[in-house]
């Protein structure tokens, strides 16, 4: 079944409008597209998160749709509720979404999150992956990768900003034999459009991992968000993929990595890496792609 | 004896409240002595006899926090908890009582860690009185059954909307069996209809729900609520007297008053000990002594003027707690003497503070408190531990 | 398609608010157009209708015309310059916006 969506085929109607995002704000672009796959008949819940510490500041209440905020651990325990609460009222073609960012998804909502897949609760949960804690201020989480300036990781002469790489937040989701897990990037919106309407029509869990660019917390011009989030798929720091069927999936197979050189410039968070940083940045790359090609379909 | 008594434990018995309620979600997560609630439950739902759907929920704090998804749809959530579970889920009680979901939760009063202990006293629920739960102590499994039916109809009325805990004494009532009067369903139906809410998601009218608010609107929601709990008191007396007009129990509202009228002292407390009180106050009063009761069911909204009203008769109070708020007194104490500050009288009042960690309060321990109270024109401590098995010399 | 901003009074009195936490969906007060430096001009000879522009803009104030083109609605545009960056036909500039 072909689950492509154009940009003409999206409903022009916006469900997520007039919120305080900041300019340039990757996640917002991620949260709109999913919203016009998902549409109307939708319950969003978000912990907090920059998400929504934007779209629900009384009065001004920027989602279209039914939403609510969670408490911070449990967006995934509160979209449990939201299905189970509205299944048992006979309520029909409805679907339960979760935006959850770093914190939500990986460290404090993990446990929640996990709790969900095991119980095969029907819903859309996307994690937008912005690398840090950018709400609170720009501090290290666990999808923060190796080498990176946070508040919480600063870079000086002792330690090159953050030392652990990137939680595989991915394949600790499918561990769990989730119905369907798949990482994106804003990026390559129209393979996101893909994936969330595959999730939209996936019976159980959905997990989507989607890389949401954030000038703000990274040092960027705010105008290359997009591109941004298409280089580090390029040059192999993020991959596309898919779990479904017990089987992971790589969906874009670079032949040749561009310069991860050139997508860090981008980013003053990583102005500081010096060249042994940059051969540990792409010896771990180069490490996870032999994994990837050896072991998944593509 | 009728058809519908049953011989059960104070689990079983909120059980079987819980299904007579008709609660569309169960989420809970096992913790002694609360297990039992939930182990019933499930087999009610296997078996049938309780349409809902039970979500294995993977901690206490998922169990609330789905309850109140659950809530925000605008379906009935039931979850039970304990102690330990109700303080990991704390942030979700402010949470869910901010947002005016009105959940119905089984609290097993237990012991808090540490030391660790299974066994009962009152500390974790005590704890927690600022928030913002309607909270209801139960002195036998019967009670305990009838106020989770009534916690639903108290809770969801339009105009309370707030959560509430009903709680009931860890082993000495989860786990002890006395026979029980089942109502029945069609009666509780009657009751209890189905939950009508504006306070939801929905899609003919899309809402945006628990928001954040700047300084300029934060106190306007929380004064709404504090109203909202207040408000409660009359629905509270008004629903007391509904249920007994149709299952024939009573229990008089905010508090019952057990032999206080000409009484020289009287204890206040809550929870099972009630009923050990009340054979003492039975067994002095043969021997002359004039001795009463003041059972406090609710704490929140808290009965001050019930309070009042015992002051005005009798003037020496104590107040017998499972529970210290440590580097004062018992939290009933405070509550109970703040109530009758600004009243123009002489009252002498004492915290008797003992059962921690299941520890037994005796007949012999509750007439010391008597003949203490009794004895004694003036109080040298205010606050007592009761019941010692070791002498507390200094330390 | 949009929301507008609507006129808000602030109640005077406390019945006046929402009785609980729970508000209209797509309730808009106030407008973002003031956080703007840069603001985006499209220039509809240049533009082919791909809608690159319309499905990248993280504020969503970029609309379909009747023509397959593409317009602005300048009450929420941020000037963040993502539509101008994304369009392979230069079709939009950013200029400095005289305020």
């Amino acid at each position: 079944m072909n689950y492509n969506i154009r940009a003409k085929d999206l409903p022009e109607q916006e469900f997520h409008y007039g919120h305080k995002a900041c300019a340039g704000c990757g996640a917002t672009i991620a949260l709109r597209l999913a919203m016009k796959v998902l549409g109307e008949r939708t319950f969003s819940a978000l912990p907090a998160n920059c998400m929504s510490a934007v779209s629900f500041i009384y009065p001004q209440m920027a989602f279209t749709t039914n939403a609510m905020i969670t408490p911070f651990p449990s967006t995934a325990a509160v979209m449990s509720g939201i299905t189970a609460g509205a299944k048992a009222l006979g309520i029909k073609n409805f679907k339960t979404v979760g935006f959850a960012g770093d914190g939500g998804t990986a460290d404090i909502g993990i446990q929640a999150l996990s709790g969900a897949i095991d119980r095969g609760d029907e819903m859309v949960y996307i994690c937008y992956d912005n690398e840090a804690y950018m709400n609170t201020g720009i501090q290290k989480s666990g999808l923060t990768p190796y080498g990176t300036k946070t508040t919480t990781t600063p870079a000086g002469e002792n330690l090159p900003g953050s030392i652990k790489h990137k939680k595989n937040m991915f394949e600790i989701v499918a561990a769990h034999e989730i119905s369907y897990a798949a990482t994106a990037s804003i990026g390559y919106p129209n393979d996101f459009l893909m994936k969330v309407n595959k999730a939209k029509n996936t019976k159980g869990t959905s997990y989507i991992h989607v890389f949401a660019s954030c000038p703000t917390g990274w040092g960027a011009k705010t105008e290359m968000t997009v591109d941004i989030a298409k280089e580090v798929v390029d040059c192999g720091l993020w991959y596309l993929a898919e779990y479904e069927n017990g089987e992971f999936k790589l969906n874009k197979n670079p032949k040749e990595f561009s310069s991860v050189k050139s997508y860090l410039s981008k980013q003053s968070r990583f102005k500081h890496l010096k060249e042994e940083d940059l051969e540990v940045i792409i010896n771990h790359r180069n490490k996870k792609w032999k994994k990837i090609r050896n072991n998944w379909v593509f | 004896m009728t058809n519908n008594t049953r011989f059960v434990s104070g689990d079983e018995a909120i059980a079987m409240g819980a299904r007579l309620a008709r609660p569309n979600v169960i989420s809970a997560y096992p913790i002694t002595p609360q297990t039992i609630v939930v182990e019933r439950l499930s087999d009610y739902i296997e078996n049938k006899s309780l349409d809902a759907e039970f979500l294995h929920v993977e901690s206490e704090h998922t169990a609330m926090a789905a309850a109140m998804g659950v809530s925000s749809i605008g379906a009935r959530a039931f979850t039970a908890t304990s102690s330990q579970g109700l303080l990991h889920m704390a942030e979700c009680l402010h949470y869910a009582s901010g947002a005016r979901f009105p959940i119905v939760m089984m609290n097993a009063n237990r012991s808090l860690a540490v030391p660790w202990s299974i066994y009962g006293d009152q500390r974790d629920s005590l704890g927690l009185l600022d928030s913002g739960w309607i909270q209801v102590y139960c002195e036998d499994a019967q009670e305990a059954l009838d106020m989770i039916i009534q916690a639903y109809k108290i809770a969801e009325n339009p105009e309370v909307l707030t959560p509430f805990m009903v709680n009931i004494d860890g082993f000495v009532l989860t786990h002890t069996y006395e026979p029980i009067e089942l109502p029945e369903q069609e009666l509780v139906d009657g009751f209890l209809p189905k939950y009508e809410t504006l306070n939801k998601m929905s899609f003919e009218e899309p809402k945006s729900l628990c928001f954040s608010t700047s300084p300029e609107d934060n106190q306007e929601f929380k004064y709404m609520q504090d109203m909202a709990i207040l408000k409660s008191i009359d629905v509270i007396e008004k629903t007391d007297r509904e249920y007994g007009d149709i299952f024939g129990r009573y229990y008089y509202g905010m508090t019952e008053n057990y032999k206080c009228e000409d009484a020289d002292a009287v204890i206040v407390t809550l929870g099972s000990v009630c009923g050990t009180v009340r054979t003492v106050i039975d067994q002095m009063r043969d021997e002359g002594y004039k001795v009463g009761l003041l059972k406090i069911r609710y704490m929140r909204p808290f009965p001050i003027e019930d309070i009042r009203d015992i002051a005005l008769k009798v003037s020496n109070l104590g107040v017998l707690e499972k529970n210290i708020s440590f580097g004062y007194e018992g939290t009933v104490y405070t509550n109970v003497n703040s109530a009758l500050s600004g009243l123009d009288l002489k009252i002498k009042t004492k915290n008797y503070v003992g059962g921690f960690g299941g520890r037994d309060i005796s007949k012999e321990d509750i007439r010391e408190i008597y003949i203490d109270m009794i004895e004694n024109e003036s109080f040298n401590n205010r606050v007592e531990y009761i019941g010692k098995e070791c002498e507390y010399n200094e330390l | 398609m949009r929301p507008k901003v609507r006129k808000y009074i602030r109640p005077k009195k406390i019945s006046e608010y929402p009785n609980t936490p729970a508000y209209e969906s797509g309730h808009l007060v106030s407008i973002n157009a003031g956080w703007r430096t840069f603001i985006p001009i499209v220039d509809s000879k240049k533009c082919i209708g791909c809608l690159q522009c319309y499905l990248l803009c993280p504020d969503g104030v970029i609309g379909r015309t009747e023509e397959d083109k593409v317009n602005i609605d300048y009450d929420y545009c941020k000037g963040c310059g993502i539509c101008a960056q994304v369009c392979k036909f230069n079709a939009i500039e950013m200029k400095k916006e005289d305020k």
